[in-house]
């Protein structure tokens, strides 16, 4: 029998703020984090947060993960002592990009004024595992530590690892989630080439006028505990990651593969390794990007995988609407999302959304937030989906308290 | 170039260390790396600071042998002369 895995801690940091309860509450009241196009953690203050060698050692996307891996672990009750043996005790932290904003720097003294004087730090702060790396050392955790990378799957992929390794008995525990911070000229020149990025600013997934995804920036954290070492030091259980599937389109390099079939394929894994059928999903979190390809495929996806019928009277939204696209980021931060709506049973509206699709016709909660409506008293089951550039897809699923 | 004296160097010195996550009034001549937490990659900044202001070159070797902000400082000192 498979191992459970309950989720005790939440952490982040998002343009809607630092703090999980904060980017949960805001977004399900119906308030936007994205300014200028852009979706920043401005209320994000590295010195107020963070010691002076943790600022300069650590790129952004680091010091992210570190602030909100420390609200996670304290909203575990670990910050008293880790209650395990620290070598059974994971952190996986995924990133998009990395440290491109350190790239930025260093190649800016390479160019100005010579190799000897770039920063022996360059590399280390860059380094994609780097975040895994700051939190591992911060709290002494010493079993297996490294990045996961998948674009815009990176923070999905991160959990579905975490998950995988708790069930199969590498670790007990295991710190994970996903940190982005490429709101930098590389960032931004990259993606405007790609012409992926919404020229008007507005995320609006899967309304008609949606013309491309707003760039955001922020961390998403989690401590995920087996279930019965949680219950013996009696932890607080927030609720249970599930299930999980992955595939990969295989089509192309941007662009999702049009009918969803790999995509679809994920979501059933993810639903079977949960042992749950369509009729047991209360929710989705949809990836929800606002780019005519990603919305249209995903809708695609969420019908073959659950049956038309089904799909049409399950609610989903996007957290994107209020956060902007968080990149390596996204797929942890709205796991964040995902658990606090199964915990308040509130399901966060998708914000902007007035103007239907006929690509996009299934019910995306357009307007306020409402209730999350449970059939026969069993627990809340909600889909979180995330896909990438390279054609990766990633489903999971988590259930929330009983009551 | 002009004579450094120690106490320019000292004054770098502590200012460079403190930049690096110490408190300067915990820094002195006396304090241990290791007990300021300033370790190897520190030191490459710290010798890329004092090229720059004192065009003293550190190596490796240099730093490996260093032990307190007083044994930094006298050796630069010693190399500007």
């Amino acid at each position: 029998m498979k191992r459970r895995v309950v989720i005790t801690g939440l952490g982040a940091v998002t343009p809607l703020g630092v703090g999980a309860d904060v980017l949960y509450e805001r977004w399900a009241a119906g308030e936007c984090g994205i300014l200028d196009g852009a979706g920043a953690c401005t209320d994000f203050e590295p010195s107020e947060l963070l010691s002076v060698k943790e600022v300069r050692r650590l790129d952004r996307f680091s010091q992210l993960a570190l602030v909100a891996a420390a609200e996670a672990i304290i909203d575990a009750g670990w910050d008293g002592g880790l209650p395990l043996d620290p070598l059974r005790i994971g952190c996986i932290i995924a990133t998009g990009i990395g440290g491109v904003q350190t790239i930025e720097l260093q190649h800016d003294v390479l160019r100005d004024r010579g190799p000897e004087r770039m920063s022996p730090l360059g590399i280390p702060s860059q380094m994609p595992n780097a975040a895994a790396a700051a939190v591992s050392m911060k709290y002494g955790l010493k079993g297996q530590a490294f990045s996961v990378a998948s674009a815009c799957s990176s923070g999905a992929h991160a959990i579905g690892c975490a998950l995988r390794m708790i069930q199969y008995g590498d670790a007990d525990a295991v710190v994970v989630g996903g940190a982005e911070a490429t709101l930098t000229p590389f960032g931004f020149g990259s993606f405007n080439a790609m012409q992926a990025l919404s020229p008007t600013g507005i995320s609006r997934p899967f309304d008609a006028r949606r013309d491309g995804f707003v760039m955001g920036e922020g961390a998403g954290m989690l401590v995920l505990e087996e279930a019965s070492a949680a219950a013996e030091r009696g932890a607080r259980v927030l609720g249970e990651v599930s299930g999980y599937g992955s595939t990969s389109d295989a089509y192309h390099l941007t662009a999702p593969e049009p009918s969803g079939e790999a995509a679809t394929r994920a979501i059933e894994l993810a639903m079977n390794d949960a042992g749950i059928g369509a009729d047991q999903v209360d929710y989705i979190n949809a990836h929800g990007t606002s780019t005519q390809l990603n919305d249209a495929a995903e809708t695609a996806a969420i019908k073959r995988a659950l049956g038309e019928e089904r799909a049409r009277r399950i609610p989903i939204s996007s957290m994107k609407s209020a956060t902007g696209h968080l990149l390596g980021a996204a797929g942890a931060a709205e796991a964040v999302a995902t658990v606090r709506t199964l915990q308040a049973r509130i399901i966060p509206p998708t914000l902007g959304y007035g103007v239907p699709d006929p690509e996009c016709d299934l019910d995306y909660v357009p307007g306020e937030a409402r209730p999350l409506v449970l059939s026969n008293g069993r627990p809340p089951t909600a889909i979180s989906n995330s896909f990438a550039f390279g054609g990766h897809n990633v489903a999971l699923v988590f259930t929330g308290p009983r009551s | 170039m002009a004579t450094v004296t120690a106490e320019q160097v000292e004054g770098r010195v502590v200012e460079t260390l403190a930049s690096f996550g110490p408190d300067a009034d915990q820094i002195s001549r006396g304090s241990t790396f290791e007990e300021l937490d300033i370790d190897s990659l520190d030191l490459v900044e710290l010798a890329q600071v004092v090229e720059d202001d004192y065009g003293v070159v550190l190596k490796g070797e240099d730093m490996k042998e260093l032990k307190t902000v007083g044994d930094a400082i006298d050796l630069i000192v010693s190399r500007a002369e």
